[in-house]
């Protein structure tokens, strides 16, 4: 198999104090505010959390969907290094660099949520480990899965600071990291849906189901692939730079197979069950699942292989479809289809939605900065040789 | 076109068998799955709580809070007449491990009766065979008494996730959110208390609503009541109820409360369902008006949990041959790039 030229990366350039990264940076400092008073005066000051509640959207959006936007790494690790698909190096360290912001931050954000957080580290003492424990597999993934995409970003910063030798020395072990790198995310990101399963009843038939930790996975997956194709399109509109469309376009097949599997086990799982009765009962649960269905499906037929070529707007649209639809089906497991008994209820405090809306901002600064001041993304030059190499006639040409 | 169709024949397969894996037997897989049922330890020991003989005198919710040192609740829509005195919670919280709890309907004529009629109910911890908070309790927080199957939570050990609040199924633990250095609360059936013989709700209950005992007891006990006819005049132990030494009938070192058997919902509350509870509860009105859940499978969610959990990570295997697999084709694919195309 013939493959592309090895890709050079180099910072972009530019100003880091722009307007888009001050309006950010704001949003980030009307989260400290926030956080400062959580730490101070309890998570009830701040949060609507409540025992009917226990989780809000700090946990539902900042940790589960927001590991999920960082399967970026995990999808393209996957195409490239194990399926070898070689085309889409010039995909692999931005990808590396929102996983490891999505995943650091979502860490982050669970410290912020631990009620107990001065105890954490008791998550790492062998002797207190309880192997039944879903969460604790979950969290213990996360954390060293976390290590892995800084080991696998690494050599970002030894290109930068010159040190060759280190690299080299990298190089010859950095399989084993890329293979951790995509078995851990394939651990926890199921477990996130086992997570959910000993709720029993508390969550509603049309997501409760054996099936969880596969379709979160499978979720995942397509998640990570869309947040690949979101920011490469972000980023070539944002610093005008040439769209890589001829491998996002391939891309958008890998997802459009993803996004049908997911909704076939979907399916059959609820027809098997004989809970699909609750669908057509009048509830928001209903309500909320055709909502989640028709989002899953508009972005299938998006991403559905055609003979035209994709657009960069009709990419965008698919891959934002596919986010939304994802960040949904997680909403709902994880908020809206739980049920936890009559009197209780949950919407997110402004406080909550400003530490997440801070949190979502510290990421995309964080992205701006390494960008501009790092070998992350590739260059131009590349980009154009790469394309007239890649695209070649391959078949009759469509009529 | 047909090269991406190729790249991507895996994924499609996968797919495939995953989706036919799913229709050809989830039910069948889940019975599979299932750790297997975990079984009561013979000195289990619980409370029997019989909604028809409670008054809601809440004698039980004062002793308790007395007995574990924890203040008064005043809910703010009581705020305005009750400056504090009376302690008036409407449900557990980080400072009230058991409330009684009113259930009403129409004109509330008559006592145990769905309609037109109104029912008391105790709450607190029903200490589960097969607890759900101590299965997803990440670092040992809560843990089962091997001899007597209390829940115990530890503080000292928890890092307040409060995973334990949000899969208990009957919502018993509970979280202090307005406290800057907030704990986990519940009923540890005042065992962890060493000024109490039996828990101080048990003590103090004048009818024998709430009885102490071992769980065999208890559940024999409750038969008794359920065999009796209604209106017939039964002599109800107070206190504890204690395994007679001749084998004959349990003993109780009180003064027995004798009153007529109510018309009871036949069916002992806390025997099978979600792999079975300690505590357990007799009541006049379907055990779902009272706000406990009733359409419930017998299985713990804990067994199905843990089933997945150990079949998928059985002595690490699936993942040690995943990542062998994985660092394989790693490594291939690393041979047939340059090392600088590594990025």
């Amino acid at each position: 198999m013939a493959h592309a030229p090895a890709p050079k990366h180099a910072p972009i350039g530019g100003k880091v104090l722009t307007p888009t990264f001050l309006i950010l940076a704001v949003f980030a400092l009307i989260a400290t505010y926030f956080l400062v008073q959580r730490f101070v005066f309890g998570l009830g000051s701040v949060t609507n959390l409540n025992d009917g509640y226990p989780w809000g959207i700090w946990i539902a959006i900042d940790l589960v969907v927001g590991t999920a936007f960082g399967c970026a790494g995990y999808a393209i690790a996957l195409m490239v290094y194990i399926l070898n698909r070689g085309e889409y190096h010039p995909l692999v360290r931005p990808a590396l660099l929102a996983s490891l912001f999505g995943y650091a931050l979502g860490g982050v954000s669970v410290l912020i949520d631990l009620g107990r957080y001065w105890q954490g580290y008791n998550m790492f003492l062998p002797w207190l480990s309880q192997y039944n424990s879903v969460m604790l597999e979950t969290a213990l993934c996360i954390a060293a899965y976390v290590t892995v995409l800084m080991i696998e970003f690494s050599p970002v910063f030894l290109e930068r600071l010159g040190l060759k030798n280190v690299r080299r020395k990298l190089d010859r072990v950095l399989f084993i990291f890329i293979a951790l790198g995509v078995l851990l995310p394939t651990m926890h990101q199921s477990s996130m849906g086992t997570i959910l399963v000993i709720l029993g009843h508390q969550l509603s038939p049309l997501w409760q189901t054996q099936m969880l930790p596969l379709l979160f996975l499978v979720s995942a997956l397509f998640m990570g692939f869309a947040i690949v194709v979101f920011e490469a399109v972000l980023a070539s509109v944002g610093f005008r730079r040439p769209m890589e469309l001829f491998i996002l376009n391939r891309l958008c097949v890998a997802m459009a197979w993803l996004l049908l599997g997911f909704l076939v086990l979907r399916f059959a799982d609820l027809l098997f069950r004989g809970d699909i009765a609750f669908a057509f009962a009048l509830t928001t649960d209903a309500v909320m699942f055709w909502v989640e269905s028709a989002l899953h499906l508009a972005a299938l037929y998006l991403l559905w292989p055609r003979h035209d070529r994709f657009t960069g707007q009709r990419l965008f649209l698919a891959a934002l479809m596919l986010l939304v639809a994802g960040t949904l089906y997680r909403l709902n497991c994880y908020l809206i289809a739980y049920h936890p008994g009559d009197g209780w209820f949950y919407f997110p405090s402004v406080g909550e939605i400003m530490v997440t809306l801070g949190i979502f901002s510290i990421e995309i600064m964080l992205y701006l900065v390494f960008v501009k001041k790092l070998p992350v993304l590739h260059t131009v030059e590349a980009a154009y040789r790469e394309e007239h190499a890649v695209e070649r006639p391959q078949g009759p040409a469509p009529a | 076109m047909s090269l991406n169709r190729r790249a991507f024949l895996k994924l499609a397969a996968a797919d495939g068998a995953v989706a036919v894996a799913a229709m050809g037997g989830t039910d069948a897989a889940a019975q599979d799955l299932r750790r297997a049922r975990r079984s009561m330890p013979q000195d289990a020991v619980g409370l029997l709580f019989d909604a028809t003989l409670c008054i809601g005198c809440r004698a039980c919710q004062a002793a308790c809070k007395q007995a574990n040192g924890m203040p008064a609740e005043v809910p703010e829509q009581y705020a305005a007449w009750n400056s504090g005195i009376w302690d008036s919670p409407t449900d557990l919280s980080g400072d009230t491990l058991t409330v009684i709890q009113v259930y009403q309907h129409g004109t509330m004529d008559r006592k145990d009766r769905a309609t037109d009629g109104f029912a008391f109910v105790k709450r607190q911890c029903m200490h589960c065979t097969d607890a759900s908070c101590v299965s997803v309790c990440p670092v040992t927080a809560m843990t089962q008494d091997p001899e007597t199957g209390v829940v115990f939570h530890h503080v000292d050990r928890c890092i307040g996730c409060r995973y334990c609040v949000l899969a208990c199924p009957f919502g018993v633990p509970r979280y202090e959110f307005d406290d800057p250095f907030g704990q986990i609360q519940k009923c540890q059936l005042c065992a962890d208390l060493p000024d109490q013989d039996i828990p101080a709700c048990a003590d103090v209950c004048p009818t024998g609503a709430t009885l102490f005992g071992q769980t065999e007891v208890l559940q024999s006990e409750a038969r008794r009541r359920l065999a009796r006819d209604a209106g017939e005049i039964y002599a109800f132990p107070r206190g504890t109820l204690t395994r007679a030494d001749d084998g004959g009938e349990p003993v109780t070192d009180r003064a027995r409360h004798e009153a007529p058997i109510a018309r009871y919902e036949q069916q002992v509350y806390g025997e099978h369902l979600l792999g079975g509870t300690q505590c357990r509860m007799l009541s006049g009105v379907p055990f779902e008006l009272l706000g406990l859940p009733e359409d419930v499978p017998d299985t713990s969610y804990a067994s199905i949990t843990e089933g997945i959990q150990h079949t998928l990570y059985r002595y690490m295997i699936a993942p040690i041959l995943l990542l062998a697999g994985l660092a394989f084709f790693a490594y291939r694919s690393a041979r047939q790039h340059r090392p600088e195309d590594w990025d």
